[in-house]
């Protein structure tokens, strides 16, 4: 069983359809991250997971427990929020023992005054402060606790936020882009932590974020989503090498992926500029399809060698890798190849180079945007198309 | 910190002196003649400073023939029982029309607007009958049942809560508040500089009230502070404005205290909202 399913989630406001029917499971401590654009549901589909919004139709359960009619309170999820939501006229220490205050005191026993007279609560609130004091500990936040969130970077609010989710030690992990808001720098150093504690607390999460590499990077699984739909649930490795959708494809790594509109010839085969390339099974001939691939499968080679003849027209010097603008002399296209700064010595914009595809890298998306799995091979590709 | 002295600096400072000079006057010369014998009062010439002092005497006059305290004991009444109740209608009924979802509530936004529309006036003669014929004429309840719901104060935090970041709310429910716990607890607390601004208003504004007094008190012992000074011009003080200016600098006071003590919230909140007194 499961440690959270969603099923067959919709929602739409009026005409406009958020989310097209979303299914997923997740076992128990896995790290799911769902990533897409803007728009594309993703941080709805959180909140109707952590109740706080309600679906048209489907079933969420956690832990065995059907989710769907329960209210935010009682579904034992815990969320961070881009804007870590804090309570402003609290301390850090009050914000965290906010959670642990309103599950273990009654009613009676919150109350300002007559509260603190009522027998049994000042065992409990000793308790609360410990375990208070112990998170704040194990996030190396406890010079913070009695500071409100006004007197607090953003890097410390965050660090508030996660102790204040983690430490009534939720059924389900909800985090909606915790890391935006923070600088460069810190974001990288923060994505390590929270893989850290999420891995010590062993709790299911799901992540949302816009920003690709950071769901590669954090995610057992990524969930891509696009325009209210889940386009592929996966490894991140497997998203990144094998993407099923072309949408998939295009929004996972840095740079873009080159694609290359085409249609299949007569023969079966595939014309890409000069080249005419072979699929591995028979596509139907006459339908269009889009040849992508990486841009680090691409080797840039002198005129004259086997390949795809195009144009430098800039070089991107970042470091560890060069990335490398192009465009190809026969269609038009642009191709973007990323090198090591080794191999990119000599090149210039301007000089007409040939490009040199690693075939097994090709990739064949349908007219609908769905993989193919008729990958093109370079084996076949040395011959010349028209001569 | 040192600012240079330029001629527009100087030119700003003028036009505000000036101004400020303007809208003190009345009260600099009701400070004067609260001080002022009888006979000077009358005489032709016209001088801020009395010729002779005659403060003790005047605040003495005063003192003796109202009940002072009872007058500013019934403003502190009423000012205080028709804030309370306004802040406690009208933040939970903000706080649902800024952040819950109901089918009603553009409808309940229309009749706030439309009831920003209506003055006392228009409904102060179906209000008197009501009163009347429930017996509730000369009582604390006339003077502060019409105000307890304050259209305009459910519009001003209306403002100030749809203002505050949902996700604020959306954590309070999963850290499992109620929808009331989390107006007193999440709500109210950052709602202070709304709440201060408006207690300005309301208070300033029922203190001073004489219109909806006059018509529902006419026992001495419910007057609030204005109709106190009424009621003694037209039975004790006569002509005798001394007497009479120094009772009104004595109910003024309270105001122009509150106001010295809390010059910076009063800004705060006359900026905070966009109004101007």
């Amino acid at each position: 069983m499961s440690a959270l399913s969603i099923k067959n989630v919709t929602k739409s406001f009026g005409e406009n359809h958020i989310l097209k029917g979303i299914s997923l499971e997740a076992e128990a401590g896995e790290f799911i991250a769902l990533v897409g654009p803007s728009g594309c549901g993703k941080s709805t589909l959180l909140r109707i997971v952590a109740g706080l919004e309600g679906a048209d139709s489907g079933e969420i359960v956690a832990g065995g427990r059907d989710l769907t009619r329960l209210v935010a309170a009682e579904r034992n999820v815990a969320m961070v929020f881009q804007s870590y939501a804090l309570y402003p006229h609290l301390t850090a220490g009050q914000n965290i023992a906010v959670p642990l205050a309103m599950r273990n005191l009654t009613s009676m026993q919150r109350l300002p005054v007559i509260g603190s007279m009522l027998p049994g609560q000042r065992e409990i609130r000793k308790d609360i402060m410990r375990q208070v004091t112990d998170m704040a500990r194990s996030l190396k936040i406890d010079h913070l606790v009695d500071r409100k969130p006004g007197q607090m970077s953003g890097g410390q609010r965050q660090r508030v936020a996660l102790a204040r989710a983690m430490v009534r030690q939720p059924g389900l992990f909800l985090m909606d882009e915790p890391l935006s808001n923070l600088d460069a720098n810190l974001r990288v150093h923060a994505r390590g932590e929270i893989v850290d504690l999420h891995r010590r607390a062993g709790v299911p999460t799901l992540y949302v974020t816009h920003d690709q590499a950071e769901a590669l990077s954090m995610a057992d699984r990524v969930a891509v989503m696009m325009s209210g739909s889940l386009l592929q649930l996966a490894a991140p490795e497997v998203i990144y090498d094998d993407p099923a959708h072309i949408e998939v494809a295009k929004f996972v790594g840095q740079p873009r992926i080159n694609t290359i509109a085409s249609r299949v010839d007569a023969d079966g085969a595939v014309t890409l500029g000069t080249w005419r390339l072979q699929p591995h099974e028979t596509l139907a001939p006459g339908s269009d399809i889009t040849v992508a691939i990486r841009s680090e499968f691409l080797s840039i080679a002198d005129m004259g060698t086997p390949g795809l003849p195009a144009h430098i027209e800039r070089l991107e010097f970042l470091g560890s890798e060069v990335i490398v603008y192009t465009k190809l002399d026969a269609i038009g296209e642009s191709m973007v190849v990323k090198l090591a700064p080794s191999e990119a010595k000599g090149l210039v914009a301007g000089k007409p180079v040939t490009i040199v595809p690693q075939g097994e890298r090709l990739m064949v998306f349908g007219a609908d945007g769905a993989r193919l799995r008729a990958d093109l091979t370079f084996t076949t590709l040395l011959e010349r198309a028209h001569g | 910190m040192t600012q240079t002295f330029t001629l527009g600096r100087a030119i700003r400072l003028t036009l505000l002196s000036l101004g400020a000079l303007i809208f003190l006057a009345p009260y600099i010369f009701m400070i004067s003649t609260a001080g002022k014998g009888q006979s000077e009062i009358f005489t032709s010439s016209l001088s801020l400073i009395p010729t002779q002092f005659f403060y003790l005497e005047n605040f003495a006059k005063a003192f003796g023939r109202v009940s002072m305290g009872t007058l500013l004991w019934n403003g502190v009444v009423v000012c205080g029982l028709i804030f309370v109740f306004q802040v406690v209608i009208a933040i939970p009924c903000a706080y649902a029309m800024a952040k819950l979802k109901f089918g009603a509530a553009r409808l309940l936004m229309a009749l706030v607007m439309l009831g920003l529309l209506v003055p006392i006036h228009a409904t102060s003669l179906p209000l008197y009958v009501a009163f009347d014929s429930a017996a509730l004429l000369n009582s604390y309840t006339a003077l502060v049942a019409p105000f307890s719901i304050s259209v305009f104060a459910i519009f001003l935090f209306l403002q100030f809560f749809r203002a505050m970041p949902d996700d604020l709310i959306h954590a309070a429910r999963l850290d499992g508040m109620s929808e009331l716990g989390i107006v007193m607890r999440v709500i109210v607390p950052n709602a202070w500089p709304a709440i201060t601004a408006f207690a300005i208003f309301s208070v300033v504004a029922h203190w001073n009230d004489l219109y909806w007094p006059l018509i529902v008190v006419s026992n001495q012992a419910y007057a609030t502070p204005p109709l106190g000074l009424l009621f003694f011009r037209a039975a004790e003080a006569g002509d005798d404005y001394g007497a009479l200016m120094a009772a009104t600098l004595i109910i003024t006071l309270p105001l122009v205290a509150a106001f010295l003590l809390a010059q910076k919230r009063f800004v705060e909140g006359i900026t905070m909202t966009g109004l101007k007194g």
